[in-house]
C-alpha cells in the first residue's frame, strides 16, 4: 500500500486536547446543520444513505411481493397507499412504473452515491492523504444538503399526478416521449429538478475531491504513493465532473420540451427521442463506474489489509481505474442496441465495451494475486471483500455477454439485464459498501461491532441476494421482459424463488441493524489500529474515532519508501 | 481546533449559509414546478426562492472576500481556488457539449419524418436565418475585444496601475453589456420563433444559455470593479479577478464555437433576414 504506519512521522499525540478554539465543540445545531467538518458530513451522508436505502429497498420489496405469483395481487393496494382513491387498471399499472422509477433513482442517486462517495469518500480521502479536511469545507456541506433537497423533490413527485396516476413513472432513465407528453403532470418535473439538485451537489463534491487530492496530500505523498481508495475517488470525481453536466443539459431539454414548447425530443418538430438516449447514456455509462470504482478502492484496501501484503501491481491497479474511467466515456451506446443503430455503430460499441473487460480483469486478478501467498485473516471485511470479488465477477461476465450487439437484440429489456446490473451494483457496489462499513465502522464510531453478527449478516445476505438475482438470468434467457408486474405461468417458479430470496436478504439487514445497535450499546472500545499489522494507511495512526480535526501537524511520508 | 494549527490550510467554522443556499435552490425548483403547472403559489414562490438563493450566494461570496482580506487565503488556499475554478469551468464546458450535441444531431441528420423539417437544415419551417456577418459578427468582435480589455486590466493590476485596471474593467463590462443588448435586439427581431421545431429549440437554448453566462460573467466582472474601487486586489494576490477573467474567456470561446457552428455553418447558403 502507498503509505505505512512506519513511514508516518507526524505528531499524533497533540490531538484532541485543546479547547481554546471557538469551533472545537460546536453545539448540536451548529455541528449537524452548519457542518464544515468532513467527518461529520461523511457521517450525515452515511445516515442519509441508509435512510434512503430503506425506502428504495422497501419499493423493491413491494415489487418482489407482487411478482411472487402471476397475476396482479397487491398492486391495487400499493396504488391506494400512494393516494389513488379508486385505482382503475391503468392507474394500478402506473403505480408499478412509479415503484420501478423510484427504486432506481433512489438506489443510484440517494443510496449508493451518497454512501460510497459522500460517506466513505468524505470520511477517508482527507485522512488517507494526511489532510486536515477537504479543500472547500462549506462547499462540502452544500453538496450534502443539495443531495437531501434532491431527495425531497423526488419524494414530492410521488404525491402529484404523473402519467396515468400519481408519481413519476418514467424509469430512472426518464426516456422521452414517456417523460414528455406521456407524463403531463408535475411529477416528472419534480423528478427532473431532483436530478438537477442532486447533480449540482455531486459536481461540487467532485470539484472538492479533485482539488483535495491534487492539492492537500501530505508532504512526501506523491500520486504514486496514494492509497488505491483515494485513486478510485479521484477517477470517480473526474467522471462526475465531466458526465453530470451532460445529464443536466439533457434533462433541461426535457424540461423545456415539457413546459416551454421546444421540440428536442418531439418528432413532430423534427426532434429525436434517440438523442435523449445518447445524452442520457453519455452520462449514464460513466455513472455506473461512478458507483463501482470507489467500491474497487475499498476492496483493494481490505484485501491488502487482511493479506498483510501491499496490493499486487499497485500501479497497474491505479491505472486500470484510470483506463476504466477513460474508456467508460466511449461505450455509452451499448445501452441502445435496440434503438436501430447501424450495424457498424453496434460493432464499434461492442468492441469498445469489451475493451473494458481488460482493465477490469487486471483488477480482479490483482486482488487474487494479492491474496496469493499472503497471511490471510478472514475477518468480516475480508469475507465481504472476497464475496464482492465473486459476485462482481459474475456481473462482469454477463456484462461481456450483453456487450455483444447481436446477442443483446435478444436479451435487451429482459430479466437477464436486470440480473446483470444487480450483480454489479446490488451485489457489487452494495457488497463493497458493507465491506467498507465493517472495515471502518469501528474507526468512525469508536466501537467494535460483533464479528459473529457481521459474518452472519454476510452469510444470510450472500444466500439471499443470489437467490434473488441468479434465477433472473434464467428468466431473462427464457424471454421474461423487464418492467412488467405480471407474467405467464411459465415464469412462476424462478420468480417465486427470487421473492423468497428477497425475504432472506431482508432478514440479513435485520442482523446488520442489530449489529449496529450492539456496537453502540455494548461494543468494545476500538483501538487505533484494530486490524493489526496489515492495516497501513494513515487512518490507522489516528484514534478511533479520530479527533474533530486531525493532522494539525501534517504527517510526513518517507520519500524513499516504496509503495 | 486542538491547540495550534501547524499548516496553511483554511479550517472553517460551522456555517448556516450552505443550508440557506440549498433551501433557496429547493424553493426555486419547487416554485418552478408550481409555475409551470399553474398551481397555487406559482406566481411568487420561484421569485422567493431565487431571492433567497441570490441573497445566500451574495453572503457566501462576501464571506470569501472578507476571509481573503483577513489573510486566510494562504498560497496553498489560493491554489485550491485555482483548481476549483478550472474544474468548474470544465464542468461548464461539458454542459455546453450537451447543447452542441443536440445542435449537431439536428443539423447533420435533419428529420425526414415531418414536413416541419423536411430533411434539410435549416428546417423547411424556417424561412430565413440571421445574417451571421451582420450583428452576430459585430458581437464576435465585441467579445474578442472584451477579451483584450480584460487582459489589459489584468496586466495593469500586475503592474500596480489601479486607474488602468478600472478603465480596463469598465471597458470590458461595457462591451459585455453591449453584447447582451445586441443579443436581445437580435432575439427580438429574429425571423424564427423560440421552440416549435429543432432550429428554434437548439438555437435559442444554446445561445440563450450562452447569453445567461455572459450576464453572469458581466456581474462577476462588475463585482471585481467594485472591489477595485474599494481597494481590494494586490499585484500578487487577486484571484477573484483572475477567476472572473478566466470565466470571461470561457464565455468568449463558447461564443466563437456558437458563431462558427450555429450562425455561419448552420445557416450557410440560406436566406437571411
Amino acid at each position: 500500500m502507498a503509505t505505512t504506519a512506519d513511514q508516518f512521522q507526524g505528531h499524533v499525540s497533540d490531538h484532541g486536547h485543546g479547547h481554546d478554539h471557538l469551533h472545537e465543540h460546536p453545539g448540536f445545531f451548529a455541528r449537524w446543520f452548519m457542518s464544515t467538518n468532513h467527518k461529520d458530513i461523511g457521517t450525515m451522508y452515511l445516515i442519509f444513505a441508509i435512510f434512503a436505502g430503506i425506502i428504495g429497498g422497501a419499493f423493491s420489496g413491494m415489487m418482489r411481493v407482487e411478482l411472487a405469483e402471476p397475476g396482479i395481487q397487491y398492486l391495487d393496494m400499493f396504488a391506494k397507499w400512494f393516494g389513488a382513491e379508486n385505482p382503475d387498471f391503468t392507474t394500478t399499472l402506473h403505480t408499478w412504473n412509479v415503484l420501478i422509477t423510484a427504486h432506481g433513482l433512489i438506489m443510484v442517486f440517494f443510496m449508493v452515491m451518497p454512501a460510497i462517495i459522500g460517506g466513505f469518500g468524505n470520511w477517508f480521502v482527507p485522512i488517507m492523504i494526511g489532510a486536515p479536511d477537504m479543500a472547500f469545507p462549506r462547499m462540502n456541506n452544500i453538496s450534502f444538503w443539495l443531495t437531501v433537497a434532491g431527495f425531497v423533490s423526488l419524494m414530492c413527485s410521488a404525491f402529484v399526478p404523473g402519467g396515468t396516476g400519481l408519481g413519476a413513472g418514467t424509469g430512472w432513465t426518464v426516456y422521452a416521449p414517456l417523460s414528455t407528453y406521456g407524463s403531463p403532470g408535475p411529477a416528472v418535473d419534480f423528478g427532473i429538478f431532483a436530478l438537477h439538485l442532486a447533480g449540482a451537489g455531486s459536481i461540487m463534491g467532485a470539484i472538492n475531491f479533485i482539488t483535495t487530492i491534487f492539492n492537500m496530500r501530505a508532504p512526501g505523498m506523491t500520486l504514486h504513493k496514494m492509497p488505491l481508495f483515494v485513486w478510485s475517488v479521484l477517477v470517480t470525481a473526474f467522471l462526475l465532473l465531466l458526465s453530470l453536466p451532460v445529464l443536466a443539459a439533457a434533462i433541461t431539454m426535457l424540461l423545456t420540451d415539457r413546459n416551454f414548447g421546444t421540440t428536442f425530443f418531439d418528432p413532430a418538430g423534427g426532434g429525436d427521442p434517440v438523442l435523449y438516449q445518447h445524452l442520457f447514456w453519455f452520462f449514464g455509462h460513466p455513472e455506473v463506474y461512478i458507483m463501482i470504482l470507489p467500491g474497487f478502492g475499498i476492496i483493494s484496501q481490505i484485501i491488502s489489509t487482511f493479506s498483510k501484503k501491499p496490493v499486487f501491481g499497485y500501479l497497474g491497479m491505479a491505472y486500470a481505474m484510470v483506463a476504466i474511467g477513460v474508456v467508460g466515456f466511449i461505450v455509452w451506446a451499448h445501452h441502445m442496441y435496440a434503438t436501430g443503430l447501424s450495424v457498424n455503430t453496434k460493432m464499434y460499441f461492442t468492441a469498445a465495451t469489451m475493451v473494458i473487460a481488460v482493465p477490469t480483469g487486471v483488477k480482479i486478478f490483482s486482488w487474487i494475486a494479492t491474496m496469493w501467498g499472503g497471511s490471510l485473516e478472514f475477518k468480516s471485511p475480508m469475507v465481504w471483500a472476497i464475496g464482492f470479488i465473486f459476485l462482481f465477477t459474475v456481473g462482469g461476465v454477463t456484462g461481456v455477454v450483453l456487450a455483444n450487439g447481436g446477442i443483446d437484440d435478444n436479451l435487451h429489456d429482459t430479466y437477464y439485464v436486470v440480473a446483470h446490473f444487480h450483480y454489479v451494483l446490488s451485489l457489487g457496489a452494495v457488497t463493497a459498501l458493507f465491506a467498507g462499513f465493517y472495515y471502518w465502522f469501528p474507526k468512525m464510531s469508536g466501537k467494535m461491532h460483533s464479528e459473529f453478527l457481521a459474518l452472519l449478516h454476510f452469510a444470510i445476505f450472500f444466500v439471499g441476494v443470489n437467490m434473488i438475482f441468479f434465477p433472473m438470468h434464467f428468466l431473462g434467457m427464457q424471454g421474461m421482459p423487464r418492467r412488467y408486474p405480471d407474467y405467464p405461468e411459465a415464469f412462476t417458479y424462478w420468480n417465486h424463488i427470487a421473492t423468497i430470496g428477497y425475504m432472506v436478504m431482508a432478514a440479513s439487514l435485520v442482523v446488520w441493524f442489530v449489529n449496529i445497535a450492539y456496537a453502540f450499546l455494548a461494543g468494545r472500545k476500538a483501538g487505533d489500529n484494530y486490524w493489526g499489522e496489515g492495516a497501513t494507511t494513515l487512518e490507522w495512526t489516528l484514534t478511533s474515532p479520530p479527533p474533530f480535526h486531525q493532522f494539525e501537524t501534517l504527517p510526513v511520508i518517507d520519500e524513499a519508501a516504496h509503495h | 481546533m486542538a491547540g495550534t494549527k501547524n499548516h496553511d490550510y483554511h479550517i472553517l467554522p460551522p456555517d448556516i449559509i450552505p443550508l440557506a443556499t440549498t433551501l433557496g435552490a429547493l424553493m426555486f425548483t419547487t416554485g418552478m414546478v408550481l409555475f409551470m403547472h399553474d398551481m397555487p403559489g406559482g406566481a411568487f414562490v420561484p421569485w422567493l426562492g431565487l431571492a433567497l438563493l441570490i441573497a445566500a450566494m451574495w453572503t457566501w461570496f462576501g464571506k470569501i472576500v472578507h476571509e481573503a482580506r483577513a489573510g486566510d487565503h494562504t498560497p496553498v488556499v489560493q491554489l485550491h481556488q485555482r483548481y476549483g475554478m478550472i474544474l468548474f469551468i470544465a464542468s461548464e464546458v461539458m454542459f455546453f457539449v450537451g447543447w452542441f450535441w443536440a445542435f449537431f444531431d439536428f443539423s447533420l441528420f435533419p428529420s425526414t419524418l415531418t414536413d416541419v423539417v423536411g430533411g434539410q437544415w435549416p428546417p423547411k419551417a424556417i424561412e430565413a436565418v440571421m445574417d451571421p456577418f451582420a450583428l452576430p459578427l459585430l458581437n464576435t468582435l465585441i467579445l474578442l475585444c472584451s477579451g483584450t480589455t480584460v487582459t489589459w486590466a489584468h496586466h495593469s493590476l500586475i503592474h500596480g496601475d489601479r486607474e488602468a485596471v478600472k478603465k480596463g474593467l469598465w471597458a470590458t463590462i461595457g462591451l459585455g453589456v453591449l453584447f447582451s443588448l445586441i443579443q436581445g435586439y437580435e432575439y427580438w427581431h429574429a425571423p424564427f420563433e423560440f421552440g416549435k421545431n429543432t432550429y428554434g429549440s437548439a438555437f435559442y437554448m444554446a445561445t440563450g444559455f450562452h447569453g445567461f453566462h455572459v450576464i453572469v460573467g458581466t456581474i462577476f466582472l462588475a463585482v471585481c470593479l467594485a472591489r477595485t474601487y474599494k481597494g481590494d486586489f494586490t499585484p500578487r494576490q487577486h484571484f477573484g479577478f483572475e477567476a472572473a477573467a478566466w470565466y470571461w474567456h470561457f464565455v468568449d470561446v463558447v461564443w466563437l464555437f456558437l458563431f462558427v457552428a450555429v450562425y455561419i455553418w448552420g445557416g450557410w447558403g440560406y436566406p437571411t433576414h
